[in-house]
C-alpha cells in the first residue's frame, strides 16, 4: 500500500482550491466586461464616473477575488511544516 | 537638468544601496553562502515575499508600456490588464505546499534543482539552464534599456551616461547581498510602487476634473475607447481573453517566479504573502492603467507610449512629488533586472558549474566564482544595452511566452502527476519552445492563429508533448514519499 504524507493532501486540496478560484475569477471578469460591454455605448450607465461594465467586472470583480482570497486563506488552508524534521517532532 | 525631480530620485537610490549593504553584512555572517546568496536562506516573511513577487513580476512593461497602451486603447487595455490579478494568488497557491516540501527535501536552490531532482535527468537540467540563460539574459538587457532611457527622460543625461549610471546601482548591490538583499529591496521598491501610483492616479483625476469629466471627454473624442473592444474595435474577445495564460495562470511556469515559491519561511508567511500579493499586484495594475487611460484627455497627442507615464507625472505632480512617484517604475525596472541577474548568474554557477564541471568546489571557490558570474555578466549587458543588437531584440520576444511554454508543465506535472517523467518533461520543453518561435513567425506573417496570443497553442501542445511522452516512454509512477 501506497502512503501519502498527510501534507500532500492538504497541498491537493489547496491546489484544486486555486484553480476554482481562478476560474470563478475569470468567468466573472469575462461576464461582466462583455455581458454588459457589448451593448452600444449609449446604454451604459456609469458608476462613480466609470462605464458599467468595467466597474462590475474590474472593480468590484478585484475587491470580490481580495476578499475570497482572504476568507479562503483565514478558514480553508491550514498550516503545515515544511521540514522533515519538524513533522517527526 | 533637473535638479528637483532627480535629488528625490538619488535619495531613493541610496536607501536601496543601504540596504543591499546592510544584507551583505548579514550575508558574510552566514554558514550556507549558496542557500543564501541564491535564495535568502529560505526565510522570507510573507509580506518581503509578496512585494518581491509583485515587484519582480511588474516590470517595465506594466509601468511604462502598460499604462502606455491603455493611453491609446481605453478601457479595454485596462480590462486585459487586469487578468494579472489572478498571478497574485495562483501562483503560490498552485505551487504552494507541495512545491515548497520538496523543494526542501531536494535542497533545491533554483528551479532547475527542482527539475534535476525530480527527473533525474543531465539533458532536462541543461535544457532548462540553457534557456534560462539565453530567454532571461534577452529580457534582462531589454530591461536595462529601458531603465536608461528613463533615467534619461528624467535627467537629461545622455543615453550612455544614464545606463552607466544604472547599471552601476544594480551591479553593486546585487553583487554584494545577493537574493535576500534583492528581496528586501524589492520589498521597499514594491511599497513606493504602492504608493506611487495612487498618488500619481489621485493627480490626474483632479487635473482632469473628476472621473466623470475624463470619460465624458474620452467618449466625445471616440466612444470606443470606453467599450471593451479598444480604440479602434479590434480587441476581440478571444485575444483579450488569452492574456489570461500569458499574464495570468502562465506564470506559474516563469522561473523567476518560481523560485521565489521556495523561499518562504513558512506556511504562515505563505498565507501572508498569498493575500497580500493578491490585493497589491491588483492595486498596482488597476492604478497604473487607468492613470494610462485618464492621461489621454488631461494630455492629448502623446505620441510615445512609455513616455506617458514620466509626462503626466510631470504635468500634473509638483517636481519633488514627481521624482518620488517617478521612483516607482525605476524601482520596478531595477528590482526586475536584479531577480533576472541573480537568476541568470545561479543557473550558470550552480546549475552548469557545480553540477558538471567542478562538484567539489570549496566554499570559498563558490563564493569567488558567484560573486564574479553577476559581476561580469552585469558588465556584458551593460556593453550589449550601449547598442543593443539586433538578436537581443528578437531574443526577448520570445522570453515572457517562450519560458511560460517551456517550464508550465515540467514544473506543475512534475509537481502533482506521478506518472510524469523525463522523456515528457524534455518533449514539453522542446515543443513548447520550438513551437513558440514557429507559431510567432505564422503569426507575424498572416495574422494571429485562432485570434488568441502567441502563448496560447504551444502551452496547449507542450500539455499534450508532457502527456504523450510520459505514458508512452518508460511509463513508471513517481515515487513522491520518502521510502520509511
Amino acid at each position: 500500500m501506497e502512503e501519502t504524507d498527510w501534507r500532500f493532501k492538504i497541498a491537493h486540496r489547496e491546489a484544486w482550491i486555486g484553480v476554482g478560484l481562478a476560474l470563478f475569477n475569470f468567468i466573472w471578469w469575462f461576464g461582466f466586461a462583455y455581458g454588459l460591454g457589448s451593448r452600444p455605448v449609449e446604454e451604459y450607465s456609469y458608476i462613480f464616473g466609470l462605464p458599467d461594465w468595467f466597474f462590475y467586472s474590474c472593480v468590484v470583480g478585484f475587491l470580490l477575488i481580495c476578499v475570497l482570497v482572504i476568507v479562503i486563506v483565514k478558514f480553508f488552508f491550514t498550516e503545515v511544516p515544511f521540514d522533515e524534521e519538524e513533522e517527526i517532532r | 537638468m533637473n535638479y528637483a525631480v532627480l535629488v528625490p530620485m538619488l535619495a531613493f537610490l541610496v536607501i536601496i544601496f543601504f540596504i543591499g549593504y546592510w544584507s551583505s553584512r548579514k550575508l558574510s555572517a552566514s554558514s550556507n553562502f549558496i542557500s543564501d546568496y541564491f535564495l535568502g536562506g529560505r526565510e522570507l516573511g510573507g509580506f518581503v515575499l509578496a512585494m518581491t513577487m509583485v515587484a519582480t513580476y511588474g516590470s517595465a512593461s506594466s509601468f511604462l508600456g502598460g499604462p502606455g497602451t491603455a493611453y491609446t486603447m481605453g478601457f479595454g487595455w485596462v480590462l486585459l490588464a487586469m487578468a494579472q490579478v489572478v498571478t497574485g494568488y495562483f501562483v503560490l497557491m498552485i505551487l504552494g505546499k507541495k512545491y515548497a516540501i520538496m523543494a526542501r527535501r531536494y535542497k533545491a536552490v533554483t528551479m532547475i534543482d527542482f527539475l534535476k531532482a525530480r527527473y533525474n535527468s543531465t539533458i532536462v537540467v541543461l535544457l532548462s539552464a540553457f534557456s534560462i540563460i539565453v530567454f532571461l539574459f534577452s529580457a534582462m538587457a531589454a530591461q536595462w534599456i529601458g531603465g536608461a532611457r528613463l533615467v534619461e527622460s528624467l535627467t537629461g543625461l545622455s543615453y550612455n551616461s544614464a545606463l552607466f549610471l544604472f547599471a552601476i546601482s544594480v551591479l553593486v548591490y546585487v553583487t554584494i547581498g545577493g537574493f535576500r538583499a534583492v528581496a528586501l529591496t524589492d520589498a521597499v521598491q514594491g511599497a513606493v510602487m504602492l504608493v506611487g501610483t495612487l498618488v500619481l492616479l489621485i493627480a490626474v483625476i483632479i487635473a482632469g476634473g473628476g472621473i466623470p469629466n475624463i470619460v465624458n471627454d474620452l467618449i466625445n473624442e471616440n466612444p470606443n475607447l470606453v467599450t471593451p473592444y479598444g480604440a479602434d474595435g479590434n480587441l476581440t474577445t478571444a485575444y483579450v481573453s488569452s492574456f489570461w495564460i500569458l499574464v495570468g495562470v502562465g506564470v506559474v511556469g516563469l522561473p523567476q517566479i518560481a523560485v521565489r515559491a521556495m523561499s518562504y519561511k513558512n506556511s504562515r508567511s505563505m498565507h501572508r504573502a498569498l493575500i497580500i500579493g493578491t490585493i497589491v499586484t491588483g492595486f498596482i495594475m488597476l492604478n497604473m492603467h487607468l492613470i494610462g487611460v485618464f492621461a489621454r484627455p488631461v494630455m492629448p497627442g502623446i505620441e510615445i507610449g512609455d513616455k506617458v507615464i514620466p509626462l503626466i507625472a510631470l504635468e500634473t505632480l509638483p517636481p519633488w512629488v514627481a521624482g518620488i512617484v517617478l521612483a516607482a517604475p525605476m524601482a520596478a525596472i531595477m528590482s526586475t533586472v536584479d531577480s533576472l541577474l541573480l537568476l541568470v548568474s545561479s543557473s550558470i554557477v550552480k546549475d552548469v558549474y557545480l553540477n558538471y564541471i567542478k562538484p567539489d568546489a570549496t566554499m570559498k571557490t563558490i563564493k569567488r566564482i558567484s560573486f564574479g558570474v553577476t559581476g561580469i555578466l552585469g558588465v556584458i549587458v551593460f556593453l550589449l544595452a550601449l547598442n543593443p543588437p539586433e538578436l537581443l531584440i528578437f531574443l526577448n520576444l520570445f522570453a515572457f511566452g517562450g519560458l511560460e511554454a517551456a517550464f508550465i508543465w515540467p514544473i506543475v506535472l512534475g509537481l502533482y502527476w506521478k506518472w510524469g517523467n523525463k522523456y515528457g518533461a524534455i518533449a514539453s520543453m522542446a515543443t513548447g519552445i520550438f513551437s513558440y518561435i514557429a507559431i510567432h513567425f505564422y503569426n507575424i506573417e498572416y495574422g494571429n492563429l485562432f485570434g488568441v496570443h502567441t502563448v496560447t497553442v504551444p502551452v496547449l501542445l507542450s500539455l499534450a508533448a508532457f502527456i504523450a511522452f510520459s505514458l508512452l516512454i518508460n511509463r513508471k509512477a513517481y515515487q513522491y514519499n520518502i521510502i520509511k
